[in-house]
């Protein structure tokens, strides 16, 4: 479904690169998790794949076309996108928030609003009582389901998602990530997910990439990474989930 | 109500007009340049520096100073056109400021947000971020509104009509009344234009946080209500004024502002249709005569040749009229005659005080001068016709005091001066009993009120017909007599004007 071929993103012209010589495929279906330091390049690869970003050099496709070859504002309203803190328009309603997509393609009145109910029963707001509410009188986690029900209205194959459940307490992150899993796997989207969390990205993905100063060092399972890490690097973010998740195992065992 | 107050309200509708119309079409035109400008200097840093620099040095030079730099950038051109170009480039600064901070402040998420989301830019633009820049734009607009409105006023001096007629002119009669209104007028409209652009910031800041228009209803009624007032007020006071057939100029002083009504008069007594304009500075009513956008004012032959031809030396009163007749027609302006009165300085001493002294002209005041104090207004003891009076007749006084006008007169009447550098027509000499000194050896200048007109004026038989009357009817003494009951006897205008109608009505 997307395919990053020898992508290479440089912003001073190629004295360092962002993003270093990338590849990688992400069939139909699959939750991607792009993980990785500030500075990583794990948002950069993230913006490629819908141009808010242009790579220097190499190619990337999404089903199959190349995005540079596509209208810039239709490849981004075909393509769901989740940011940290929602960025949802402060001027707009819930309804109108989750509108923004579907008015851009000319969708019918009543079909939009047909498909906003949908979306938000989906991400769990009855549309009925947040339909009018606007940003400021919703708590983070409110706003955050707002933005992904805003990101699937057009019914987009592919949704990019950056550190979306980041500024979240850990109960509702904890809440959110398991209901979008759900979401995911229902609408079988094809997600790329930007996290510094290796447990969240243990827990939602299907395979996880993980990045470096520009390099992306592996790629595979949460049990390939555990099992055959071949970096340094990827051994030291396993170490601190593995070590938690022993300590839970000691604690959960005590209990009973 | 006192006759002196219904005078001045009498005039609200049309001051009212002149004031609105020129507000609100700077302020229009500030919008319409100022937010795009602003767009574009947000969106480009090498744009935005040298473009809120300027605007931002327009802002500093005094109003005046904009307003007389556009009268000469336009050739001369007084009215209308030169007061609202001035006061637009005024209004755009913080028009322009605003609209780049306010679009630079809209969150960086959000217009992020847009992007992702696929808005192309001119939809990010106008969807997202003018609605939330729009509370801190507006805020521009209303303290662009609010200078407008106060710098307004001082578009009376380049021939525009504005509450500052009020203001100007009531402050050379002395009529407070008319500083008053006016001033009260003006606050007023800068008020109300700062209550009605404040409830739509209002409006505009509860929209950029989604608040739905129902909730907005009251404040929404407020703008709606004054707004409408605005657009009466203009409706009823823009009765399509006829265009007149002739404009009277005027200098702003009080005996300007009697000539100029008195002129008016009779030619609207002719069957003409009009309008005064008085108020301006010499350099710029002299200029409209030869433009034709004033068709006639009253003009001095002593300022013509001081002032104009800087010229020194004084070969006598025929030949300073001759002269400067000839140098106003090179320039292209008419000399209709004279009035008869010359307004020069003149040494003057209380009678009381000369009669004692024995003293009738400068040349008796040289043996005694020694013993005396003189009294002279700002510029007096400075000017060239001072040192002329000093060398010709060997005038050393003991003192020479320099006095605000007002001031100089009082001081003479008790006696804190012998003599003082007086206005010949000025009112006051005869209030305070003052005699004129004679000045046999001519070292004073003469100042012949000398009617000038444009040429298209000029050419119309019944212009000059109507006109003829004045010419030569007009005493040194009738001038200051209505000087008088402006300034002394606290009269209206249109008081002396009658006055000196009833002059030059009475068979000779």
């Amino acid at each position: 479904m997307i395919e990053l071929i020898h992508v290479q993103k440089s912003f001073d012209g190629g004295a360092s690169y962002a993003v270093a010589d990338t590849c990688l495929t992400i069939p139909r279906g699959e939750l991607l998790a792009l993980i990785g330091e500030s500075g990583s390049g794990k948002t950069t690869t993230l913006k490629m794949i819908n141009r808010l970003e242009e790579p220097t050099s190499g190619q990337v496709l999404v089903a199959g076309r190349d995005v540079l070859e596509q209208n810039l504002q239709e490849l981004r309203r075909n393509i769901g996108y989740v940011f940290q803190g929602a960025g949802l328009f402060p001027h707009h309603n819930v309804a109108r928030n989750v509108a923004a997509v579907p008015e851009l393609l000319g969708w019918s009145k009543e079909l939009i609003e047909a498909r906003s109910r949908e979306v938000c029963d989906l991400v769990g707001l009855p549309f009925d009582d947040y339909a009018r509410r606007i940003p400021a009188e919703l708590s983070g986690g409110q706003q955050q389901r707002v933005g992904v029900a805003r990101a699937l209205a057009a019914r987009p194959d592919v949704l990019l998602m950056d550190e979306p459940f980041g500024a979240l307490d850990p109960i509702t992150r904890a809440g959110l990530q398991e209901e979008f899993r759900r979401i995911q796997q229902e609408l079988d989207l094809t997600v790329v997910l930007v996290t510094h969390d290796m447990t969240e990205a243990m827990l939602m993905a299907d395979r996880i990439a993980v990045m470096q100063g520009g390099e992306l060092l592996q790629v595979g399972t949460a049990s390939e990474l555990l099992i055959h890490p071949t970096h340094d690097y990827v051994t030291q973010l396993m170490e601190m989930p593995r070590r938690r998740a022993e300590r839970l195992e000691r604690l959960m065992r005590a209990a009973e | 109500m006192s006759p002196v107050l219904r005078e001045q309200l009498l005039l609200l509708p049309e001051y009212l007009q002149g004031h609105l119309a020129l507000t609100f079409a700077a302020l229009g035109a500030g919008i319409a340049m100022s937010v795009p400008l602003g767009i574009v200097a947000s969106r480009s840093p090498r744009i935005r520096h040298p473009l809120l620099a300027t605007v931002s040095l327009i802002q500093t030079v005094p109003g005046l100073a904009i307003l007389a730099l556009v009268v000469a950038m336009l050739g001369g051109q007084i009215g209308f056109l030169p007061a609202f170009i001035a006061l637009t480039l005024y209004s755009m600064l913080p028009i322009m400021r605003n609209t780049v901070s306010g679009l630079e402040g809209v969150p960086a998420e959000v217009v992020e947000a847009a992007r992702g989301i696929g808005l192309a830019p001119r939809q990010r633009l106008w969807k997202v971020e003018l609605p939330l820049a729009l509370p801190v734009i507006v805020a521009g607009i209303r303290t662009a509104a609010v200078w407008t409105v106060g710098m307004a006023t001082l578009s009376t001096l380049v021939g525009a009509s504005s509450f500052g007629n009020y203001i100007f002119i009531g402050i050379q009669t002395r009529n407070l009344t008319a500083v008053t209104v006016g001033s009260l007028a003006a606050a007023a409209l800068a008020i109300l234009l700062d209550t009605l652009i404040g409830s739509l910031q209002w409006i505009a800041e509860r929209r950029a946080i989604g608040v739905g228009l129902r909730e907005l209803r009251r404040a929404i009624v407020l703008a709606v209500t004054l707004s409408l007032a605005f657009a009466m007020a203009l409706f009823f006071t823009l009765k399509p004024a006829p265009k007149p057939d002739f404009i009277v100029g005027g200098k702003p002083f009080t005996e300007q502002y009697i000539l100029a009504s008195l002129l008016a008069e009779r030619l609207t007594a002719e069957g003409f249709l009009v309008e005064q304009n008085i108020g301006m500075g010499s350099d710029v009513i002299f200029n409209a005569i030869g433009s034709g956008t004033v068709d006639l004012y009253v003009e001095y032959s002593g300022t013509i040749w001081g002032s104009f031809m800087r010229r020194e030396g004084n070969p006598g009163r025929a030949e300073i009229t001759e002269i400067t007749q000839t140098f106003v027609r090179e320039r292209g302006l008419n000399p209709v005659g004279l009035a008869g009165f010359q307004n020069r300085y003149a040494l003057a001493m209380r009678r009381e005080r000369a009669e004692e002294l024995g003293v009738v002209s400068v040349q008796d005041l040289a043996p005694l001068a020694s013993m005396l104090s003189a009294g002279g207004d700002l510029e007096f003891f400075g000017r060239s016709e001072w040192k002329r009076l000093q060398s010709l007749y060997d005038l050393d006084f003991a003192q020479e005091l320099t006095f605000d006008a007002a001031l100089m007169y009082t001081a003479v009447e008790a006696g804190q001066v012998d003599v003082i550098s007086a206005y010949s027509t000025d009112g006051r000499v005869a209030a305070y009993d003052l005699v004129l000194l004679e000045d046999p050896r001519q070292a004073l200048l003469s100042y012949d009120a000398m009617l000038l007109a444009s040429s298209a004026a000029a050419q119309d038989p019944r212009f000059t017909a109507a006109l003829a009357p004045v010419l030569g009817a007009i005493s040194d003494e009738s001038m200051r007599e209505a000087n008088k009951i402006v300034d002394v006897e606290g009269r209206s205008v249109s008081e002396a004007t009658a006055y000196l109608q009833a002059i030059i009505n009475k068979p000779r």
